[in-house]
């Protein structure tokens, strides 16, 4: 029970805990592990469960569910996979949010509804080698020329760049460093000019690629355009608002397993003669775990809640859940593997698997440092 | 078509415990779910629904204030309407007393093609509920329903199970059909069906909307009376016959041959 969901709220995590402990079995995961591909017949089926478009209302074909909902489904899926999670909260944040955010009728209709269909994907292209937590000193350009643009650069990092159909690309339309003018351009990834590097070789999430995307001279037609020009930080920043709760969600359910799987194996394995969870060292790490899987949820909640009633302020606690969430999450998940002891860094244990997904949550959608800074920025004005 | 489906909320049998002392059921903390093959019966429902879009899947279910959300789960998969019979007056009702009461909705609901019942639900294991529905309504049945096999000329026609096969049916419709687990595998609610489910309205109907006195409702009208009950002393662990109806035939006449009982 908590004060901030209501019962559709518990009907949505009834819905999407069923279909992970439906199709998400250990079989399925181990095969993720080792053969570095996300099964389709999955991807489909979260499509049809509707999970691809959340918060897109129901005239445009989306599923009108407010964020309450967007969080528990991105906490119930993290449960049981990461990855999929990933696959699932990408259509909804990175994909769709800036062409619900700023997209013409045309542009929604064109991009926005094949992505929540799951019959198109999408890959956000802000980061670049030299720009991450601070997109504004980003040297990709996007030269006006008559009609079109012509776009120069690299993005680095970029989650499922391998095998997106469309890329929004993040480029300076003004050439002067100082005029924070970036514009967002929808690119066709089969455009002359467009290449990604080879997929990254990460320490987790395995299973969905992240690569490069180069860009060498592209041109793109003024259609490509992405709201108005200039409006590109904006719309990115606005994005990642949204991502960041997603990726705070992501965290607790990682969390939540983890602290499952570590009760578990503690009642199971004995020393000294008696079940480790009797040992009162271990015993109060799990006490811990639980009370912070219980206040990194209460925050979450809440940071959603205020969302869906319009909160002015939740942009501080949006950030407060991703930062708290995030680095708990780490240290929960690197408990779990302590009370495991060497099986737990072994890979037939799943904590294994968690403790390395968590490690990218408190870098990507903004690192903990940047998430201090906007805290931080908003309780000292 | 027009198509009723009858649906009951249970305690979760694979997470009920029994108290070891006084041998009932622990229900507290057990979470409620949908029957499951009610879930087959509305899925069936569905499917029909799929490939006639002018279909229309009406949910009735008796039970608890609380067994609106199961009725909402309903229609997030996809079922139109849901009605929930629910009165003080209805409780403890045993399977002739339920069967009347469900009868005398679906009578006020009137227009109907089929209506589909689960076989039994979990926490009753009768599979009497369905039958007496029909026959209240004059309606003819087929219980374990484990394939529909086409519509056709008013008539469906449909595999029902047995244990060791099935037979093939032609029913004349309106009638009754209960399902089995093997008739198809439910669908996932969808986000979209939630959302619309919680704005739905579910109008609950209590004896005077179904026209039953009290005394003809609930325990008043349930000649089942409960003596005891307890959970039997496990047996040793037996021994399971494998592999063909044949074989298993084969081996039971062995062992009975071995100690000597035919
Ligand atoms: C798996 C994965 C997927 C990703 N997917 C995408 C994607 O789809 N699209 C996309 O555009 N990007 C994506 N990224 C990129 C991600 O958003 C960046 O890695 C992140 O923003 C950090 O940037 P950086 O890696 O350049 O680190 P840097 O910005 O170089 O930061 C390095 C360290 O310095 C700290 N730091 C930086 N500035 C400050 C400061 N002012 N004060 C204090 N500390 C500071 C940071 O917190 C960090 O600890 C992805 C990254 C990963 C790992």
């Amino acid at each position: 029970m908590n004060a901030y969901l209501e019962p559709k709220h518990e009907m949505v995590r009834k819905l999407v805990r069923q279909f992970a402990e439906t199709e998400l079995t250990k079989e399925v995961i181990d095969e993720i592990e080792e053969t570095h591909e996300y099964p389709k017949e999955i991807f489909d089926k979260m499509a049809k469960c509707g999970f691809y478009g959340m918060r897109v209302p129901q005239e445009l074909g989306g599923q009108g569910a407010d964020y309450r909902s967007y969080v528990i489904m991105a906490e119930e899926l993290a449960r049981v996979s990461v990855v999929s999670n990933i696959w699932a909260t990408t259509p909804n944040s990175l994909a769709g949010g800036p062409i619900l955010n700023e997209g013409t009728d045309e542009q929604k209709e064109k991009y926005l509804k094949p992505v929540m269909n799951g019959e198109m994907k999408i890959c956000f292209a802000l980061t670049e080698p030299e720009a991450g937590s601070d997109p504004s000193g980003m040297t990709t350009t996007a030269v006006k020329d008559g009609d079109d643009y012509i776009l120069n650069g690299r993005k680095c990092f970029i989650t499922m760049a391998p095998i997106a159909d469309y890329a929004i690309v993040f480029a300076r339309t003004n050439p002067d460093p100082k005029a924070r003018e970036i514009s967002a351009f929808i690119v066709d990834m089969k455009l002359e000019g467009v290449s990604t590097g080879a997929p990254e070789k990460k320490m987790g999430v395995i299973g969905c690629p992240t690569s490069d995307v180069i860009l060498n001279n592209v041109r793109v037609s003024k259609d490509a355009l992405l709201g108005e020009e200039g409006s590109g930080l904006r719309n990115a920043l606005a994005t990642l608002d949204v991502g960041r709760m997603a990726c705070a969600a992501q965290a607790v359910g990682v969390a939540e397993a983890a602290l499952e799987e570590a009760i578990k194996y503690s009642k199971e394995r004995k020393q000294f003669g008696k079940p480790l969870c009797k040992h009162q060292a271990i015993a109060f790490m799990l006490a811990d775990m639980a009370t912070e899987v219980e206040a990194m949820r209460g925050l979450l909640y809440q940071a959603a809640w205020m969302k869906d009633k319009g909160s002015k302020e939740v942009g501080k606690f949006a950030s407060m859940a991703k930062y708290y969430c995030a680095e708990k999450a780490n240290e929960i998940c690197g408990k779990a593997v302590q009370i495991h002891g060497g099986y737990g860094f072994m890979k037939d244990y799943k904590v294994e698997r968690f403790y390395r997904d968590a490690r990218v949550m408190t870098i990507y959608e903004g690192t903990s440092q940047v998430q201090q800074m906007v805290i931080s920025r908003a309780i000292l004005k | 078509m027009k198509i009723i489906v009858c649906a009951k909320q249970v305690p979760d049998t694979t997470e009920v415990k029994i108290d070891p002392v006084k041998g009932t059921l622990i229900r507290d903390g057990v979470p409620s779910i949908l029957n499951p093959d009610d879930a087959n019966a509305l899925e069936a429902a569905l499917q029909i629904k799929d490939a006639d879009p002018d279909t229309t899947v009406t949910i009735v279910s008796m039970g608890p204030p609380q067994a609106t959300e199961m009725i909402r789960e309903c229609l997030a998969m996809g079922a139109d309407n849901g009605i929930l019979l629910s009165d003080r007056a209805f409780g403890g009702a045993d399977t002739i007393a339920t069967s009347s009461q469900i009868a005398a909705a679906i009578r006020k609901i009137a227009d109907y093609d089929i209506i589909f019942a689960g076989r039994q639900a979990i926490d009753g294991d009768t599979a009497q509920v369905g039958p007496q529905i029909a026959r209240r309504l004059g309606l003819p049945v087929v219980t374990y329903v484990q394939k529909i096999r086409e519509f056709k000329d008013g008539k469906v026609i449909v595999e029902r199970q047995l244990e060791d096969g099935y037979e093939v049916l032609e029913v004349q419709m309106p009638c009754l059909l209960t399902a089995v687990k093997e008739l198809n595998t439910p669908r996932y609610m969808t986000v979209h069906g939630i959302m619309d489910a919680y704005k739905a309205d579910i109008p609950v109907w209590n004896h005077d909307d179904l026209g039953l006195a009290p005394e003809c409702c609930g325990l008043n009208a349930s000649p089942t009376q409960v003596l005891r009950s307890f959970t039997p002393a496990p047996k040793g662990k037996g021994e399971m016959a494998a592999g063909s109806v044949k074989d298993m035939t084969e081996t039971l006449v062995d062992r009975l041959n071995e100690k000597h009982l035919i």
